[in-house]
């Protein structure tokens, strides 16, 4: 019976998400109070039976119910629990509902962290996400419902893709999702200011936290998801321009942007009504992400199963929404305030650089990403685009933003002398010229691309750090947090850079033939194998290669690649040893047996720095973190609302 | 307003592309290719292993086979390569890789790490060769029969109905090509 309660949890969600898209709107438009005052009720219900639903949907996987066709899809006997409760975001249809009660999530906490905000701007806001709920639960409930039986059910269920049997990917699709769908916050703000007709640096304000939020979630996404690639898909690489990773980097790359035109917009008033259109932007190219992923338009994604009137399906909603915003930018956008003039050196020019060098790199990996949709429409052949085009493209439009990231805060607002900018930089360009060869030469990585990445990463490290220097005041930090978050976030791009550059350049990779008992070198490390066994696991066999590392008579590590054999689908898994370590990754990969003396065939990697990479990232999802907690954002807010509003209580805007 | 009218037309553009994209997509998959009927053009590439083998479609003229296009960067072939496994033991024809727009060291450490289930494998780093095959994006799969016709291509990964389509339509060929 639980399918049937989650069935009829979605349907009654959806029922809500229906009127809450509807009769508030009205009560905002009319200012009557008490239609809005339903909002935060209807918003607060919708995320009960959304959160219901899922829970009936995690409650057939623990109990092994195969009567749910979905279920026994992706989930058997042998499967361990956790893996039981992520499996519910294994396949098209229970991602989804992880989607929809994410939605319903981010709208319950625009009810509860917004409580400040005028009514009727919170109102608009929650039935713009409204409408974007209808939308996913007509989805699901329509082509994609995870909740339908197959009966009689089967003994067992098929096996989940080992691929996702791993920690890494237990939490990637759930923080992704959280970015993806974040964005709808801000593009519930930017409609509803569009829709007010007023469109004020206020809202921009209120919604500057919500993005930062969703762009850091966005963020933890993508890395964990280059992180599970690279040692689950275990050749080593981490990042492939696949289509699916593109679908995700996309909406990020926009989501950057937006951060920084809101500083602007904010701040200055300049350049408001790009962005709002930034805003429709995120939002529309996270759901062309989810487009991508699951209509089968491109060959190569594979992640669900692909069926064409899903496609058409999201294909006509993304039109709804994002034509419809894009409709009504159209209609009001004219009557936004103007901005405020600046001079060519300034701040909002520099973040509008920024703006420039994002959103041409999302569009150019868009283009990317479709070229083979355009050359086949064009009838030119059909043709794929590989990582070579990424890549240079990338090189090219990336190189001016990490020169000129540390230039921007020093850069005064409104108008500004160059000279002045770059006296008070120049002592960090000189030491993170020096330094970088210095390091490059010390760790015997003297090519081009590992020198100018050290150079890059540590003027970037030093510029955001001589901005702490010289801009604190008293106490510790001496700070106001989005300050803070911008520096370290600054500075993790440094830590990046370096990553890519030395992981890009100088990894060593040996392939061998070696028996138990032999010793090989690499670069300065000696692996000795010392046998190769057979081991158990839950729903696994596997040989077991265990690896002793010397660095000279001292033992640095001991490594255990294995090669799994997967009961239910026969399926042949690698799993890589690997060893991270903070200036360099040993990596053993089990290849194939060779003759009768136990010999294997083996891959030896040392990837040195590539921690960074992640590392780096990471930072800048904290670092967004960081600037959203600010206070500035909440204290602001409480002074307005009383200065706008002063004869409603606070109270009276909490649901109960 | 013309101006703020810009972006819903640079939509509206998108949104046409992405719909005949659809569209076309299922076509893609029904019709595949115009090569089908026709012989498969003559190719003549690098061998993976070793790279001084020149490897050509010339050598397997009197039998059928069975010509995958993959690449280490694509995920998709790491999707369908258990049914490649398969393919491989239970296909009973030459089974060769077209290893397209790779690395060398990337695609022998694929190898490894999946398994080679492959007989051989030809090389097009640059993606030249795969022009002529019409090529469309990785994995691709071609049946050729024993004259060098190509008689069937599959788009995208191999699933459990497409394997069981391409084992019945492999032994329609070995049929064919004894008789």
């Amino acid at each position: 019976m639980t399918a049937e309660f989650g069935q009829i949890s979605l349907i009654l969600a959806l029922v809500l998400a229906l009127i809450l898209a509807t009769v508030p709107l009205i009560g905002a438009h009319r200012g009557n109070v008490r239609l809005m005052r339903l909002a935060p009720s209807l918003a607060v219900g919708h995320f009960v039976f959304a959160a219901f639903a899922y829970a009936a949907l995690s409650w057939a996987f623990l109990q092994h119910d195969f009567s749910v066709t979905y279920v026994a899809l992706h989930s058997n006997l042998l499967l361990p629990w956790p893996y039981r409760l992520s499996a519910v975001w294994g396949g098209h249809e229970g991602s989804l509902l992880l989607w929809i009660l994410m939605l319903a999530g981010w709208m319950l906490a625009v009810v509860i962290f917004s409580r400040t905000l005028p009514r009727a701007f919170v109102t608009r806001v929650l039935a713009v996400m409204g409408m974007v709920s209808i939308g996913f639960l007509l989805f699901t409930l329509l082509t994609s419902n995870p909740f339908d039986r197959l009966l009689p059910g089967p003994p067992d269920g098929q096996d989940l893709n080992p691929l996702l049997q791993d920690p890494g990917m237990i939490f990637h699709p759930p923080l992704l999702y959280m970015g993806y769908v974040g964005f709808a916050v801000a593009f519930g703000f930017a409609i509803a200011g569009l829709l007010g007709g007023k469109v004020e640096r206020e809202w921009v304000r209120w919604s500057r936290p919500w993005t930062l939020v969703a762009w850091s979630f966005l963020t933890a996404g993508i890395t964990l998801g280059s992180w599970w690639a690279y040692y689950e898909l275990g050749w080593g690489g981490w990042w492939f321009w696949d289509p699916v990773e593109n679908a995700s980097f996309i909406p990020w790359l926009i989501g950057t942007a937006l951060i920084h035109s809101q500083a602007v917009t904010e701040k200055r008033g300049a350049f408001p009504a790009w962005t709002i259109l930034l805003a429709i932007a995120a939002f529309s190219m996270s759901l062309l992400g989810t487009f991508l992923v699951r209509s089968g338009v491109l060959t190569s994604v594979h992640a669900f199963a692909n069926d064409p009137e899903r496609g058409l399906f999201i294909l006509a909603f993304m039109g709804v929404v994002t034509g419809g915003a894009l409709l009504l930018y159209a209609l009001r956008a004219p009557r936004i305030m103007a901005g405020e003039g600046f001079g060519w050196m300034s701040r909002e020019s520099m973040l509008l650089l920024n703006n420039v060098f994002f959103t041409v790199s999302a569009a150019m990996v868009l283009l990317g990403t479709l070229y083979p949709l355009i050359v086949d429409f064009m009838g030119w052949g059909q043709v794929s685009v590989g990582p070579p085009y990424f890549g240079a493209m990338f090189v090219l439009l990336m190189t001016p933003v990490v020169l000129l990231v540390p230039l921007g805060p020093f850069t005064r607002w409104k108008t500004d002398d160059g000279r002045r900018v770059l006296r008070a930089l120049v002592s960090s360009a000189v030491v993170a010229i020096i330094a970088g060869m210095l390091v490059a030469w010390w760790l015997d990585a003297w090519s081009l691309r590992a020198v100018s990445g050290w150079i890059g990463g540590l003027w970037l490290i030093m510029g955001s750090f001589s901005y702490w220097r010289r801009h604190r005041r008293r106490g510790v930090i001496g700070l106001p947090r989005h300050q803070i978050g911008m520096i370290l976030a600054h500075g993790g791009i440094g830590i990046f850079v370096i990553g890519v550059a030395m992981v890009e350049s100088t990894t060593l990779e040996r392939d061998l033939r070696i028996a138990p008992g032999e010793t090989v070198e690499v670069s300065g490390l000696r692996f000795a194998l010392e046998e190769v066994v057979p081991v158990k696991g839950p729903n696994w066999i596997a040989e077991e290669a265990r690896f002793t590392v010397y660095r000279g008579d001292r033992i640095v590590d001991r490594l255990t690649p294995q090669k799994r054999r997967y009961h239910r689908s026969g399926q042949i898994m690698t799993q890589v040893a690997l060893r991270p370590g903070l200036t360099r990754d040993l990596y053993i990969a089990m290849g194939e047996p060779l003759g009768d003396d136990g010999a294997w065939s083996m891959r030896i990697h040392v990837k040195p720095f590539v921690r960074w990479i992640w590392g780096g990232a990471f930072l800048l999802a904290f670092a967004g973190l960081i600037s959203a907690s600010d206070r500035r954002y909440w204290q602001t807010r409480r002074a307005e609302r009383s200065a706008s509003i002063p004869t409603e209580s606070p109270a009276e805007s909490v649901p109960t | 307003m013309i101006r703020m009218l810009v972006p819903l037309l640079v939509f509206v553009g998108l949104l046409v592309l992405l719909i005949v994209g659809l569209q076309s997509a299922e076509q893609r998959k029904e019709i595949a290719s115009p090569l089908i009927g026709k012989p498969l053009p003559a190719l003549e590439l690098p061998g993976l292993h070793s790279p001084e083998i020149v490897r050509t479609s010339e050598e397997l003229k009197g039998q059928p086979w069975v010509l995958n296009v993959w690449g280490s960067w694509c995920w998709a072939c790491r999707a369908e390569h258990p049914f490649i496994e398969r393919l491989g033991r239970e296909a009973g024809v030459p089974l060769i890789g077209f290893n397209w727009k790779d690395e060398r060291g990337d695609a022998l450490t694929w190898l490894d790490r999946f398994g080679d289930a492959w007989t051989w494998h030809m090389v097009d780093f640059e993606g030249r060769s795969a022009i002529d095959l019409g090529v469309y994006g990785a994995p691709e799969t071609f049946l050729i029969d024993h004259e060098g016709i190509i008689r069937h291509k599959h788009i995208g990964p191999i699933d459990a109905t497409s394997f069981a389509d391409l084992m019945r339509r492999i032994v329609e060929l070995r049929t064919e090509a004894r008789t």
